[in-house]
């Protein structure tokens, strides 16, 4: 008798625990959650807010690029090559052995249509902003562009042929919005 | 005081090298506290919530604001609009603010009420009047940085007291001022130390703490816990009375945040800073009202700003003013009934505050005034003298003396 | 504790929080309204916000600026990109320097904030006979009665009471403090075509204009009551378990 009663007060006492378990187990997993939550805001605050987010795309009119000519724009305050190419420098881009390439990549691969090459200017070595945009700028001997910086050389294409810059120069997600303008971003 | 003993290894470790841990138990798991605290005992632990709060939002936020007088009532707008989530941090800061100064105010009075300041705890009550001193000027400094009308007004006018002062007033001014106007020097300074006081908030508050587990906590009997009986851990019985506190005071808070976000504010400072314009009515946020009131119930410049000054500082010499033997004033009905009506008082300088000083306001605004420092520098002495106190309890655990069901109803604080 | 109770309830409502900072001056006329957006679950009614923004389009914008505001943010009345596009290139902007060195005129962009219709305040004064026309993004929240406030200066434009000295230029109204306000009546029956063909009289352009307008101070709302309410209904329930184990931890003490 005294056995069975000690066992009912036992097993009372283990699911009073049980209980006590759970309900200490529910409030910590709702407050870890309540904590997580309330933490997230600060975090994501410091993500880019809705303005910078609204300049995260430019609109280029193409019309007043005359062939051989090349601009910078300015996208996400980055500067953006975009350079209409004649047909030499397309035929010299098109004609690389692409396996020759410290970073192998067709021309096709970074062009939507061969006349226009849309491109970030800035070197992939240490970040400065590579020569050739200007009539009178240092092109390199693959008559691209030329970082003054370190000396790395980019061919028509924009890839990587000689210096320390260990891959080509990146190309932006950009779209033809018509024959005559491309939204970059 | 018992050395824990840590079963993990690391822990021991690090324990062995700087005793944090060691620490953390004695504040906590070995930290004796009275078992008969009530609910006024949770206003400390929320204004420490309180300060991480606007610490946290204030950094994120700092992130993001410009303090030029140019470009900073925009950088709020974009704060509010743009910056993901901004205006959740910002009614949050905003309202944490006032949140802060609700739970502290409550703190204190519950202090004055249970005799807190008196001995051993004298150095516990200073420090806590200097981290009210550091947050009204943080909390001040703070309202001016979104260059709205109230900010650039209520910063002129405060700034100007310091011109009543004979001679150097003027210079005082000119130096806080960083020009002979509030300007962008200004605004820039007051960016500086309204991120840099919080910091030494959290300082002062570290050595209140100390402070505090140096005398052990007080009692709404006001009597010395006398051994085990009296007392327990402060976790987990405390820890967990705490916590739930928390959860009904982020109720009152994010409601507040949420439904009401301009309650406590004013609608003149969503207008940008005009120097060519002031408002009719400069009013500061609500927890200077009181302050407000007395500093324009005097007419004289001088006088009033000592005045002003001198309703805060006066909480320094309170343990002298008040050198009566019983600390809580369930056993002290003449300091009671004054305890009330100091409360009302304040609260009637308040609402003279919100107002123009002019005809019945200005008349109230005066009595209350008056009787505010009657409250300190008279009542309270005379009261400590001729007061015959009731009957203490024995102790803590024991706190029917004698008497039964008379001595009993004696106590109605005393439920925890 | 329920005497000192009282006593602190009352100390707390005259302590003013909330409370408009002014004595009762000048009986200033204004009419409470009902508004969508008021209460926990309130919301911005889009037709009306629409056709508010019409109205400070062809209306207010010849005067007030908005220039917290992006032509980008209107997609948040309801308005498609496109929609916005057009709103935005119907205005020319200032941009530049070019590579000459000149500033130009370009088409609007949503990215680009309202523009102005003056290039500062002083042009702005002397537009105006020398009263500045305040910028509406934040007015809602600028004024103390909010929306009724701004609503009932719409609707309060009346002939001056006889015997009321009326100064040159100033037009009476009943809700604006002193009665006499700078702003001739902006608003007059039909003076907008709607396109959603609602009759346009001056309560319904005043409706629809402040609730724009309050929209334009408070573009965060119908995100901040949704998040409150579930966040509050999550507080409620954990500070409910919270209790619940205090209350057990504490069952030996008492």
């Amino acid at each position: 008798m005294a056995t069975s009663a000690e066992t009912s007060a036992h097993g009372a006492a283990g699911v009073a625990v049980k209980r006590r378990d759970f309900l200490y187990l529910a409030t910590g997993a709702m407050g870890a959650v309540g904590a997580a939550l309330a933490v997230w805001p600060l975090i994501e605050s410091m993500n880019p807010a809705a303005d910078v987010l609204a300049l995260s795309s430019s609109e280029v009119d193409l019309s007043p690029i005359q062939v051989g000519q090349r601009i910078t724009v300015k996208w996400r305050s980055q500067p953006v090559f975009v350079a209409r190419r004649t047909p030499e420098e397309i035929e010299e881009a098109q004609k690389v052995d692409v396996q020759e390439l410290r970073d192998p990549q067709a021309d096709s691969a970074r062009v939507k249509k061969p006349e226009w090459l849309v491109m970030v200017g800035i070197c992939t070595h240490l970040g400065c902003v590579p020569l050739g945009q200007m009539s009178g700028d240092p092109r390199g001997d693959w008559h691209g562009w030329f970082c003054p910086c370190h000396g790395s050389q980019y061919d028509t294409s924009g890839r990587i042929r000689q210096g320390p810059a260990p891959a080509n120069l990146v190309i932006p997600q950009y779209a033809f919005l018509t024959d005559t303008s491309v939204r970059i971003g | 005081m018992s050395q824990p003993a840590w079963n993990s290894p690391v822990v021991k470790w690090i324990d062995e090298r700087l005793p944090i841990f060691t620490l953390l138990h004695h504040s906590t798991s070995g930290y004796p506290t009275p078992k008969n605290l009530n609910y006024w005992w949770n206003f400390g632990s929320l204004a420490g919530f309180m300060l991480v709060v606007l610490i946290a939002t204030g950094i994120v936020l700092a992130m993001q604001y410009q303090p030029n007088a140019a470009l900073a009532f925009d950088s709020v707008e974009r704060i509010m609009r743009d910056v993901n989530y901004g205006w959740l941090l910002r009614y949050l800061h905003m309202n944490g603010g006032s949140m802060f100064f609700l739970a502290v105010y409550i703190h204190i009075f519950r202090g004055l009420y249970y005799g807190s300041y008196k001995r051993p705890r004298e150095l516990l009550w200073w420090l806590g009047v200097v981290i009210l001193l550091l947050m009204m000027a943080t909390a001040f400094m703070g309202y001016v940085l979104p260059w709205g009308q109230m900010s650039f007004w209520a910063a002129t006018v405060i700034t100007n007291l310091f011109s009543a002062f004979p001679g150097v007033g003027r210079f005082i001014v000119h130096w806080l001022w960083g020009g002979f106007a509030v300007d962008n020097a200004t605004l820039n300074r007051f960016y500086a130390l309204h991120y840099l006081l919080p910091f030494v908030i959290l300082g002062v508050v570290v050595l209140h703490l100390w402070a505090l587990h140096t005398t052990k906590s007080n009692n709404p009997l006001g009597i010395d816990a006398k051994g085990q009986q009296d007392t327990i851990p402060f976790h987990p019985y405390y820890t967990v009375k705490d916590n739930f506190g928390i959860g009904v005071f982020l109720i009152v808070y994010l409601g507040f945040v949420f439904f009401a976000p301009n309650f406590f504010g004013e609608p003149d400072n969503y207008i940008p800073a005009n120097p060519l314009q002031t408002p009719p009515h400069i009013v500061p946020e609500w927890y200077f009202l009181p302050f407000y009131a007395i500093l324009r119930s005097i007419p004289d410049k001088l006088t009033g700003v000592l005045a002003t000054f001198l309703s805060i500082l006066v909480l320094f010499v309170l343990p002298w003013l008040d050198f009566s033997r019983v600390r809580s004033a369930t056993f002290r009905p003449l300091y009671k009934k004054a305890f009330w009506l100091l409360v009302v008082d304040v609260g009637v300088l308040g609402y003279v505050g919100a107002n123009p000083p002019e005809g019945g306001f200005l008349v109230m605004g005066r009595i209350a005034t008056a009787y505010y420092f009657l409250h300190w520098f008279i009542l309270v002495p005379l009261i400590a003298l001729f007061e015959r106190p009731r009957p203490l309890p024995v102790s803590i655990s024991q706190p029917v003396l004698g008497g039964g069901l008379a001595a009993a109803a004696a106590n109605p604080m005393e439920k925890a | 504790m329920r005497k000192p109770l009282a006593a602190a309830a009352v100390a707390a409502l005259a302590l003013g929080i909330g409370l408009p900072a002014h004595a009762a001056d000048e009986q200033l006329q204004i009419e409470r309204q009902q508004w969508s957006f008021y209460g926990v679950f309130g919301a911005f009614d889009r037709a009306a916000e629409q056709r508010g923004f019409e109205v400070y389009k062809d209306v207010c914008a010849n005067c007030h600026s908005l220039n917290q505001l992006a032509y980008r943010n209107l997609e948040e009345i309801g308005l498609s990109a496109n929609e916005v596009n057009a709103v935005a290139a119907s205005v020319q902007v200032e941009d530049g320097p070019n590579d000459q060195g000149a500033m130009f005129e370009r088409q609007g962009k949503p990215s680009d904030r309202f523009k102005a219709p003056f290039a500062n305040d002083q042009a702005a004064r002397a537009a105006n006979n020398g009263a500045l026309p305040p910028d509406l993004s934040l007015i809602v929240k600028a004024r103390e009665g909010g929306p009724d406030y701004v609503y009932s200066i719409l609707t309060g434009f009346k002939d001056a009471p006889a015997g009321f000295k009326m100064t040159e230029g100033m037009s009476y109204n009943t809700a604006f403090p002193g009665h006499q306000i700078g702003m001739p009546p902006p608003l007059s029956e039909g003076v907008v075509t709607y396109a959603d063909g609602t009759k346009a009289t001056v309560p319904q352009m005043a409706h629809d204009v402040v609730t724009f307008l309050s929209w334009a101070a408070n573009p965060e709302l119908e995100t901040r009551h949704r998040v409150g309410v579930k966040t509050i209904i999550f507080l409620v329930i954990l500070t409910g378990l919270l209790y619940a184990i205090k209350r057990k931890v504490w069952a030996g003490v008492h």
